[in-house]
C-alpha cells in the first residue's frame, strides 16, 4: 500500500505563505496532478512530500508512517524533475544503475532491474550513450527509468514534460499514463498545463496563490468547477464567465439580451443572489448556435481551430465570450448571431464570494449537478 | 505597411545549412505565419529579413526595393524576441520611448510622450510605465514588448516566438490580444512559431518550414485539410493525426498487421492509383465509435480533457486515437468498433511521405 | 528498502521536527540536528582558520606601534607601550644628534610633538620624506592603468564576445598567456627598452606597463561578463535605428556595471600592490610605495616600527576597498561557474 496523506502541511516564509495549510489524502495507486499557475504553490507541496522542502507546520504520512521529518533519501519516494537531472558524465545505464548501486544492491539484481525498466521504455539503443547526446523526450526516459528502478512506492514528477518540445509533449503524456497504469504505482504530478492534469490525473488539485481552490476528479473541474478561478483556468478556453444583475429568474446580460435561468435553478438563485449581480459560466462547447437564442452578439473574430471553429463574440463592446461552433457554416465579421445554452450544463457563480452556487437548496457546498 | 519578398535565400553556418532556397512573400498587412519545429530556420529566416544576419545568396525585398545592403536600423522593421526584448533597468516607459529616442528618428520629447501614452492605452499597460521592467510578470513583459515594436510604426513586425516562454493560460490570453491587434492596425506581421495552434488561429496563411526549407505554404485550412505530407499533417491538429500503415487488396482497405478491413472500390478499386503500401492518415475527430462500425480494436487508455476525450485504440498491432465530444463512457479495456469519414482520409507514400 | 537506524537525538527530530523552527528554503536533511551541528562547526572552523590567517596581520600592526627596542625585542612582546616612532621614521627624514646638540635639544620647549618623539631616540627631524610623495605616486600610477585596462579590455571583450573572429580562441589564448609570466623574467628587457626610450624612471612608463599586464586579465573577465549579457537586447537596439557604439554605451555598459567594477577593482589591486618593477625601473621620480616601504633604512639598521607603519598604511586603502566592494568581487570570483 502507497498512500500519502498530508495533514495542514504549510510553508511559511516569514509573514507569507508560499504554501497555506492543505490536507490532501492521496490512495494508492492513484494518479493525482498538482495543477495552477505560476508561484502557486504546487511545487513547493512537491517538494514537501518528498523532503526536499522543510515544513513550516503540519505532518506529512506515507502509508501511514510520519515522514515529515525523514530525510528525502529515508522516503520511499522517487523523483522524477523538469530538466531531468541526469548525471552528464554517467552513460545512460550507468545513470539508471546508479540508485541501485548506491543503496549497494547485488549486481545480479541491477541487472535485471535496469534491463526491464530499459524494455518498458524501449530505451535499449541508448544504454552506451551519455546524456548530452540525447533528444529531450529520451532524457526524460531515462530519468523515468532511472526513477522506476528502485521500485519506490511513490513517484514524485515536477513538471516532466515541460522542457520538451510540444510536438513530443502528447507521446510521452500518454507513455508516462500507460506507465502509471503498468505499474500501479502512486503519482503525484506538478504541471501548469491543464490539459495534462486532465488527461493524466485521477484526481486534480487546483492551486492558485498558495491556496488549494478544488481538489475533484477531471470532470468535477471541469464541469462544476468550485470557484470563478477553477472555472477559468481549467479548459482551454477556460469557461466562459458573463456578469449581470439578476432579477426575475433572468439575467441581463451586456447589449440587452435577457437569459431566463433554468428552472431547476430558480429556488436557489432567488434565495442566495435575490435581486443581485450574478455571474453565469458556460463552457465554449455548450453554447448552441441557434436563430431563436435568448443571448445576442455580435461576431468580433473566428479562429479556425481545425475541427472546428470558434466564434468570438462581441456581447455589447468589452464583454467578449467564445462559443464553439462547426465548420460547415461561414460566420463573417460583424455578422449578429444568437445562441442559448445548455441547461444541465450552465452554472453560476457569486461574484462577491467568487464561488460557486448550487441548484440545491442553499445549504450545502457544491451538490452533485446532474451532468 | 511594406509588402516582404524573398527570393531563394540560403544561409549556411559553418557546415550547417539553415536555409536553403527559401522563397516567398508577405503581402502587405497580411498576417503570416512561419510554422516548424526546433531548428527549421524560422529564427534565421526572420534575422535575414531585420538584417541581423547576411544571406549567403538570394534577395530580400520590402515592396520590390532590395534590402540586402542596408543594416538593420535602417530597414525599418521591428524584432519582438522570444525573451530579453525589456531593457531591465528601465522603466517600461523608457523602454517604449527607447526605440522613438534612436538618432535616426529624433523625435521630441513632447511627440515621445504622447505616442508612448497612446500605445498603453491600447495595451492597457498605462498603469505600469513607471515600473521598472525587472518587476514585471511574465505576460505583462511581453505586452511591453510588443508596445515597443508598435511604437515605432515600422514597415513590418517580425516575432520570434514572443508567447512560447508564457503558461498555457496567458499565451491563449494574449494570442487573442495580438490577433485583435494585427487586425486592427493592418500591419505586415511575420510570426514564427513552433505551437500549431498559434500559427492555425493567427495566421492568414501559413509557411511550414522543415531542416531549412520549405515545406508549404497555404491558408491554415489548405494546411489542415491537405497537407503536402506526413510532416507537415503531423505538425498542425491536435491531437496528432493517426498515421497508419495500409495497403489496398482487391477494392478492400486494409489496416496493416491486424485484421481491419473496409471495401473502397472507388480508391482500392481497379481504377485507383494508390501503391501496393501507403501510410494512411485520418484525423481523431474523424475516427468515430460505432456499434456498427467497419473496423474494430481494443481500447488502452483513455484521457478525459473536459471538452472532449481522447480514446487510444488498439487495431492488430497499430495504435490509433479517437476523439470523443464530452465526457465518454467507454473504459479502458473495453472492446469497440469504428468508422473514419470517407472524405477526410489522407494518402501518403510510404518512402518519401508525400502525399498521393 | 532499508533505512539506518536513527540515534536518539535524530529519532527525537524525526518526531518533533527541528529545535529552532525552519523558517527559509531548506531540505530537511538540513535541518536534522546531525546537519546543524555540522553547520556550527564548520562555522567555528572557519574563524578560527581566518583568525590565524590574521595573525600576521595583526603582528604588523602591533610593530607598526611599537617602539624601536619594542620591534625587534625578543622574545616577541605582546604587550608593550605603544609609540609613534615608526610613523614618525616613516614620514620624515630624521639624524641623529651628537651627544651636545641632544642637550640643547631637550632644553628647548618650541617642539612639536613629532619632534618630542624623534627625539626619544636621540634624533633631529630634518623635514618631510619622500614617502608621501611615493604614495601619492602610487595612486596615480595605479588608477590610470586601472582606468586603461579596464577601457582597453571592454572593448576588446565586447568584439571577442560579440563577432565571430578567425583564430579567436588562438587570440584569446594568447592573451592569456601573457599573465602566465612572472614579472621578473621580462624585467630586464623592459628594463633595457625603457632606457633606450627614455622611459625608465617615468609615470607614463610604469602607467603603460601596468596597463599591459592588467589588460589580459581585464578582457578575460569582462569577456565572460558581456557573454552573460543577452545579445538581443542590442540586436533590439540595433533593429530601431541605433548604430553599434550606441548600442554599446546605452545597454551593454548599465548593465556591465557590477563586471566592470569587478574587474577594476581587481585590476586596481594588482597594480597598486606591484613589486618587481617598480623596484627595478623606477628611481627618484616615479616611485611607487611597495618598493621604498620594503627598504627604509635608519641609524643602525633597518626600520622595523616605520616598515610596519607603512605597510599598514598602504594596506588601509585596500582592505576598506575590498570590503565596501565585496559583493562585486564575489561576482567577479564566482561568475559563470555558479548558476543562480
Amino acid at each position: 500500500m502507497a498512500t500519502i496523506e498530508l495533514k495542514q502541511v504549510e510553508k511559511k516564509f516569514g509573514e507569507n505563505y508560499a504554501v497555506r495549510p492543505v490536507d490532501l489524502t492521496i490512495n494508492d495507486g492513484e494518479f493525482v496532478a498538482l495543477l495552477g499557475p505560476s508561484g502557486c504553490g504546487k511545487t513547493t507541496t512537491l517538494r514537501m512530500i518528498s523532503g526536499l522542502e522543510a515544513v513550516t507546520g503540519g505532518r506529512i504520512y506515507l502509508d501511514g508512517k510520519d515522514v515529515t521529518w525523514l530525510k528525502a533519501s529515508e522516503r520511499d519516494i522517487a523523483f522524477v524533475f523538469q530538466f531531468f537531472a541526469l548525471y552528464p558524465q554517467m552513460t545512460v545505464r550507468q545513470n539508471i544503475a546508479f540508485p541501485l548501486e548506491s543503496q549497494g544492491e547485488k549486481q545480479d539484481v541491477i541487472s535485471k532491474r535496469v534491463d526491464e525498466v530499459v524494455d518498458m521504455l524501449r530505451i535499449r539503443p541508448m544504454l552506451k550513450l551519455k546524456p548530452h547526446m540525447l533528444s529531450g523526450g529520451d532524457k526524460q526516459r531515462v530519468a523515468l527509468a532511472r526513477s522506476l528502478v528502485r521500485r519506490p512506492a511513490c513517484f514524485l514528477m515536477d513538471e516532466p514534460l515541460g522542457a520538451l518540445d510540444a510536438e513530443f509533449r502528447e507521446a510521452m503524456r500518454a507513455e508516462i499514463k500507460r506507465l502509471h497504469i503498468a505499474q500501479h504505482a502512486t503519482t503525484v504530478y506538478v504541471t501548469h498545463d491543464q490539459v495534462e492534469a486532465m488527461a493524466m490525473g485521477d484526481r486534480i488539485v487546483v492551486m492558485s496563490n498558495a491556496i488549494v481552490q478544488q481538489i475533484g476528479t477531471p470532470a468535477e473541474v471541469y464541469h462544476d468547477p468550485a470557484n470563478l478561478f477553477v472555472a477559468n483556468f481549467i479548459g482551454s478556453p477556460g469557461m466562459q464567465l458573463v456578469k449581470g444583475p439578476y432579477a426575475d429568474g433572468a439575467v441581463q446580460l451586456p447589449g440587452g439580451s435577457l437569459y431566463p435561468v433554468p428552472a431547476a435553478w430558480r429556488p436557489s438563485l432567488d434565495d442566495s443572489i435575490g435581486p443581485g449581480e450574478l455571474v453565469i459560466g458556460f463552457r465554449a462547447e455548450t453554447a448552441e448556435v441557434a436563430e431563436d437564442g435568448p443571448i445576442a452578439g455580435k461576431v468580433f473574430n473566428t479562429d479556425l481551430h481545425g475541427s472546428y471553429v470558434v466564434l468570438h463574440v462581441d456581447l455589447a463592446g468589452d464583454q467578449l465570450v467564445q462559443v464553439r461552433a462547426r465548420r460547415d457554416h461561414e460566420y463573417g465579421i460583424g455578422m449578429p448571431i444568437r445562441f442559448g445554452l445548455n441547461e444541465t450544463m450552465v452554472r453560476f457563480f457569486d461574484p462577491k464570494t467568487e464561488l460557486a452556487l448550487s441548484p440545491a437548496e442553499s445549504r450545502g457546498v457544491g451538490g452533485e449537478v446532474g451532468a | 505597411m511594406s509588402q516582404v519578398t524573398l527570393e531563394g535565400v540560403t544561409k549556411h553556418f559553418r557546415i550547417v545549412t539553415a536555409l536553403h532556397e527559401v522563397s516567398f512573400d508577405i503581402k502587405d498587412g497580411e498576417f503570416f505565419v512561419m510554422l516548424g519545429p526546433t531548428g527549421a530556420g524560422k529564427t534565421t529566416t526572420l534575422r535575414v529579413i531585420a538584417g541581423l544576419e547576411k544571406q549567403d545568396s538570394g534577395s530580400v525585398t520590402f515592396d520590390g526595393a532590395t534590402m540586402d545592403k542596408l543594416p538593420p536600423a535602417d530597414r525599418d522593421v521591428a524584432f519582438v524576441f522570444q525573451q530579453y526584448s525589456l531593457y531591465p533597468n528601465m522603466t517600461v516607459y523608457d523602454n517604449l520611448a527607447f526605440p522613438l529616442r534612436s538618432p535616426i528618428r529624433r523625435t521630441k520629447e513632447a511627440e515621445i510622450k504622447l505616442r508612448v501614452g497612446e500605445i498603453a492605452e491600447v495595451l492597457r499597460i498605462t498603469h505600469l510605465l513607471p515600473r521598472k521592467t525587472a518587476k514585471l510578470s511574465g505576460g505583462e513583459m511581453q505586452r511591453v514588448s510588443i508596445g515597443r515594436a508598435i511604437v515605432r510604426s515600422p514597415r513590418i513586425y517580425l516575432m520570434d516566438e514572443p508567447l512560447s516562454n508564457l503558461d498555457a493560460k496567458l499565451r491563449e490570453a494574449l494570442r487573442v490580444e495580438l490577433a485583435h491587434l494585427q487586425k486592427t492596425q493592418g500591419s505586415t506581421t511575420l510570426f514564427v512559431t513552433h505551437d500549431q495552434i498559434e500559427a492555425l488561429t493567427m495566421a492568414e496563411r501559413i509557411a511550414v518550414l522543415n531542416m531549412g526549407q520549405i515545406v508549404q505554404i497555404g491558408s491554415p485550412t489548405d494546411i489542415y485539410d491537405r497537407p503536402a505530407s506526413t510532416f507537415v499533417a503531423q505538425l498542425v491538429g491536435s491531437p496528432k493525426i493517426n498515421l497508419l500503415d495500409a495497403n489496398c487488396e482487391d477494392g478492400t482497405l486494409c489496416l496493416a498487421r491486424g485484421e481491419n478491413r473496409a471495401r473502397l472500390a472507388d480508391i482500392c478499386g481497379d481504377g485507383g492509383t494508390l501503391p501496393p503500401k501507403f501510410i494512411l492518415g485520418v484525423r481523431p475527430e474523424d475516427v468515430r465509435l460505432q456499434s456498427d462500425g467497419v473496423f474494430g480494436g481494443e481500447v488502452i487508455l483513455i484521457e478525459p480533457l473536459g471538452v472532449e476525450t481522447l480514446v487510444h485504440i488498439k487495431a492488430g498491432e497499430q495504435t490509433l486515437v479517437c476523439t470523443v465530444p464530452g465526457i465518454s463512457s467507454t473504459r479502458r479495456g473495453d472492446t469497440v468498433r469504428f468508422n473514419v469519414t470517407r472524405d477526410r482520409l489522407h494518402f501518403f507514400d510510404p518512402a518519401r511521405g508525400t502525399r498521393l | 528498502m532499508t533505512a539506518t537506524v536513527p540515534s536518539t537525538a535524530q529519532r527525537g527530530f524525526a518526531e518533533t521536527g527541528p529545535a529552532s523552527p525552519v523558517v527559509e528554503s531548506v531540505r530537511v536533511d538540513q535541518v536534522t540536528p546531525g546537519a546543524r551541528t555540522g553547520l556550527r562547526v564548520r562555522l567555528i572552523a572557519a574563524i578560527v582558520v581566518a583568525f590565524i590567517m590574521l595573525i600576521p596581520v595583526f603582528w604588523m600592526a602591533m610593530t607598526a606601534i611599537k617602539s624601536r627596542p619594542d620591534a625587534t625585542a625578543s622574545p616577541p612582546k605582546v604587550l608593550f607601550k605603544p609609540s609613534w616612532d615608526g610613523f614618525v621614521g616613516l614620514f620624515t627624514n630624521r639624524t641623529q644628534l651628537s651627544a651636545g646638540a641632544l642637550k640643547q635639544y631637550q632644553k628647548r620647549t618650541d617642539l612639536s610633538y613629532w619632534e618630542k618623539v624623534a627625539l626619544i631616540r636621540g634624533m633631529r627631524i630634518l623635514g618631510p620624506s619622500k614617502f608621501v610623495g611615493q604614495l601619492r605616486n602610487s595612486l596615480v600610477i595605479s588608477l590610470a592603468s586601472t582606468f586603461l585596462a579596464v577601457a582597453l579590455g571592454l572593448l576588446s571583450a565586447y568584439a571577442f564576445s560579440r563577432w565571430d573572429i578567425k583564430g579567436k580562441g588562438d587570440w584569446l589564448f594568447f592573451i592569456l598567456s601573457t599573465r602566465m609570466l612572472p614579472a621578473v623574467v621580462v624585467t630586464i628587457p623592459i628594463f633595457l627598452m625603457y632606457r633606450a626610450l627614455g622611459m625608465y624612471d617615468t609615470h607614463i612608463g610604469m602607467i603603460l606597463l601596468y596597463t599591459a599586464f592588467n589588460l589580459s586579465f581585464s578582457v578575460w573577465l569582462l569577456k565572460g561578463f558581456i557573454d552573460e549579457i543577452p545579445k538581443e537586447y542590442e540586436e533590439a537596439a540595433l533593429v530601431d535605428g541605433y548604430s553599434r557604439l550606441q548600442a554599446f554605451g546605452k545597454i551593454v555598459l548599465p548593465q556591465a556595471a557590477t563586471g566592470i567594477v569587478a574587474t577594476a577593482v581587481f585590476c586596481l589591486i594588482f597594480a597598486w600592490n606591484e613589486f618587481a618593477f617598480s623596484l627595478m625601473l623606477t628611481s627618484a621620480r616615479a616611485r611607487t610605495a611597495p618598493p621604498s616601504i620594503a627598504t627604509i633604512q635608519g641609524v643602525g639598521g633597518i626600520e622595523w616600527g616605520s616598515i610596519a607603519a607603512g605597510t599598514l598604511l598602504f594596506l588601509i586603502p585596500v582592505v576598506i576597498m575590498t570590503f565596501a566592494l565585496r559583493n562585486y568581487l564575489l561576482r567577479g570570483v564566482t561568475f559563470g561557474a555558479i548558476r543562480q
